[in-house]
């Protein structure tokens, strides 16, 4: 009788788990796999079906500079976008938790980046860099005098100008969850604090800043997450270019499967990304796990 | 009563008819991209409508694809999906890569009368070179286009320059950019010589140089490219010395996109771009205007570029024969004219040109003619293998070169090693 209520329970409880598993299964787990195993194969062509051909694709990654490239970029490309958009978004979210006149505009102001599709927003930036009746030409023109610049036609300046762009589409999203967190906090510990004297800066890195921790947690491993997701912003603005200036490993990806339908070695980068990925997120977890304060 | 009864049977047998009527009727499904504004999408879908209604045995259903680089992605996809379109409107310069994944059929099975070869044969042969390969026709052009040089009269005139005249050559095309250029009291450049767009694919006006200079970028078989070739260095040089010796262009890479805008704002008083623009020029530059063909070196020149159509493998005899029809009917002199005042598309066949519809056009548009003009001297595309991956070694290297950070030489012949490697298993 026990083991068949408890048998009962059993089917119950997978039978709860089963939609949401058909739908992991379908989207994540199989695809993940299937990618793995291609990453060893020769790409399909016409008549010519898939080879085994080991770790020769794995070779090719290593010895791609392309690959290398993009690589070094997205680097570069979350370190500068990651701290940034975080501190932007402390910041603003700071700034919107007082009491001001017209807070609700100014919070609704700074998360409106977040609300536009990123393709629309790339196509609005598009108009402010460019070359000469572009916005920021035009602004620094009148201002400085300046000659027309070209922030997306320079390999050195291609990338940073994307990078902006992220940056102010992402830091409107961070504040919002800052925001909740700062009106958790309890107004009575900032009050014992200045009893006792403590100066507003004390304040916040004593006390603000480290009850944030939990958000602060979730917030980075979403933006490193984002750091090497979004890249719709790049098919408008630079499509990669000058000469790979402005490419990330997801782009790359994208070209090497859907531009030169060379499925088998897509695989293979798509392997290396979510290795990476994963080695990050782990990694973050034990990292800041040590330093995050749960109440 | 009886009359209700009847009329029901009436009803029903009408009905029966209609649908066995609809049931042996060829579906065909037809993809097409759009790459210039305006009302291209429309006009498609006016034609085929308009061919539905006149053959109600066709149903066709005309699928809006999305850019170029979308058409060919979702063709491909559906392929290998097992539910190809029987028809797409596909860049011409994509042949070989369909021809590798064995998903195109020529057309030559379907064109056999006497009749048929001549209708191939009154294609324009520039045309014609992206289209066949291995004797075979594997592609039907449709919107092609080739790039022209557009001039502002008024700057023209401004510079004490004929204002009837585009430069003739690469020498005069300096010349004439440095007088053109335009600085303001603080040594800035308010209005450039020339602009030659770079962003996204530099190769395709890129060619026009290296044809002048009398090379093709690719050889006919698809599966040897002439990166490296000291006249193509030589083509190049002249690009980069442009904004770096010559200063008549803006340094760096430039948009395609704004370049239109840059010219009505008079910030370039003369630019290269594709006639696709032409409609867009005649109705937004707020000056006069004037269209010429590419200025020459040894010859004149120009690539062609644009959309063929494909047919796809999958399909039944009947859907391919209704197919081929269609192709021949919307490349017929009415049809053909009409697409081609709607874009700017270069008609294909010489025979559009002699309608009175067009005839009437062209005489109240001539800038219309310079590219129809210029197909005598017009070059097949560069069209490899696996070509979008050989195709973007090329743009990278262009782009390395004219952002400075490689010398053309060194570019290219980085460019040809790399092509070489991909192509070496095709010869």
């Amino acid at each position: 009788m026990r083991d068949w209520t408890l048998k009962r329970e059993w089917i119950y409880g997978w039978l709860l788990l089963l939609p949401a598993m058909v739908f992991l299964f379908a989207f994540t787990h199989v695809p993940a796999v299937t990618t793995l195993i291609n990453s060893f194969f020769s790409t399909p062509r016409g008549r010519r079906p898939a080879k085994f051909l080991g770790l020769a694709n794995y070779d090719r990654m290593l010895n791609d500079p392309v690959f290398w490239k993009v690589l070094w970029n997205n680097l570069w490309f979350a370190l500068g976008t990651i701290p940034v958009s975080i501190g932007l978004a402390i910041l603003m979210a700071l700034w919107v938790n007082e009491k001001l006149a017209g807070r609700g505009f100014v919070r609704m102001a700074y998360f409106t980046p977040t609300v536009l599709p990123l393709i629309a927003v790339a196509n609005i930036w598009l108009f402010f860099y460019t070359p000469g009746f572009g916005l920021f030409d035009q602004l620094f023109g009148a201002l400085f005098g300046t000659a027309h610049t070209n922030w997306l036609g320079n390999q050195a300046t291609a990338l940073n100008a994307v990078m902006v762009v992220t940056i102010w589409k992402e830091a409107g999203f961070f504040m919002i969850f800052y925001l909740a967190a700062l009106q958790a906090i309890p107004v009575s510990l900032k009050e014992a604090a200045e009893i006792e004297g403590a100066g507003r800066w004390t304040v916040f890195w004593k006390i603000t800043f480290p009850l944030l921790m939990p958000t602060t947690l979730f917030v980075s491993v979403n933006a490193v997450i984002n750091s090497f997701r979004l890249v719709d912003h790049i098919f408008i603005l630079t499509d990669g270019g000058p000469d790979n200036a402005s490419s990330l490993l997801l782009f790359y990806i994208y070209e090497t499967a859907f531009r030169y339908w060379e499925t088998g070695y897509a695989a293979t980068l798509t392997v290396a990304l979510l290795v990476l990925l994963s080695a990050l997120a782990i990694g973050q977890f034990f990292f800041f796990d040590r330093k995050v304060h749960y109440k | 009563m009886l009359k209700s009864t009847l009329l029901k049977a009436v009803a029903a047998t009408a009905l029966s008819f209609s649908t066995w009527a609809s049931a042996q009727a060829v579906d065909l499904q037809f993809y097409f991209p759009v790459a210039v504004g305006g009302k291209a999408a429309e006009t498609i879908q006016g034609l085929t409508d308009a061919y539905a209604k006149a053959h109600p045995d066709v149903n066709i259903d005309a699928v809006y694809a999305g850019s170029y680089q979308d058409t060919v992605a979702k063709a491909i996809t559906a392929s290998r999906g097992g539910n190809p379109p029987q028809l797409s409107v596909i860049l011409s310069t994509d042949m070989f890569t369909l021809i590798d994944e064995d998903l195109i059929i020529p057309f030559d099975d379907y064109l056999t009368s006497d009749e048929d070869k001549k209708w191939i044969a009154g294609f324009y042969p520039a045309f014609m070179e992206n289209s066949q390969t291995g004797g075979k026709t594997y592609g039907i052009p449709f919107q092609r286009s080739t790039p022209v040089l557009y001039w502002n009269k008024e700057a023209f005139k401004e510079a004490g320059l004929d204002p009837e005249k585009a430069p003739a050559t690469w020498d005069e095309m300096v010349e004439y950019g440095k007088k053109l250029v335009k600085k303001d009291a603080s040594g800035n450049v308010t209005q450039w010589g020339v602009r030659i767009p770079s962003s996204g694919f530099p190769y395709w006006l890129f060619q026009g140089l290296a044809i002048e200079n009398g090379v093709t970028l690719a050889n006919a078989e698809g599966n040897k490219t002439n990166f490296d070739d000291p006249k193509v260095v030589e083509a190049l040089q002249y690009l980069v010395d442009l904004s770096t010796k010559d200063k008549v262009m803006a340094p760096g890479i430039i948009e395609w996109g704004a370049t239109p805008k840059a010219f009505f704002e008079g910030q370039t008083a003369m630019m290269w771009t594709s006639t696709g623009n032409l409609t867009n020029v005649r109705d937004n530059a707020p000056f006069d205007f004037g269209v010429g063909m590419l200025p020459k070196k040894m010859q004149r020149g120009a690539p062609t570029g644009g959309g063929n159509f494909y047919l796809f493998k999958g399909a039944s005899d009947e859907q391919t024969k209704a197919a081929v029809e269609f192709v021949k009917w919307i490349t017929a002199p009415e049809q053909s004219a009409k697409w081609t005042m709607a874009t700017g598309y270069v008609a294909p066949r010489p025979e559009t040109w002699e309608t009175d519809t067009m005839k009437k056009y062209a005489e109240g548009f001539p800038q219309v003619l310079v590219a129809r003009d210029q197909l005598e001297f017009a070059k097949a595309e560069l069209s490899t293998y696996q070509n979008q991956r050989v195709v973007k070694i090329f743009n990278d290297a262009l782009a390395a070169a004219i952002t400075g950070k490689e010398t053309p030489e060194a570019a290219l012949k980085a460019a040809q090693a790399q092509a070489d490697a991909i192509l070496a298993e095709y010869r």
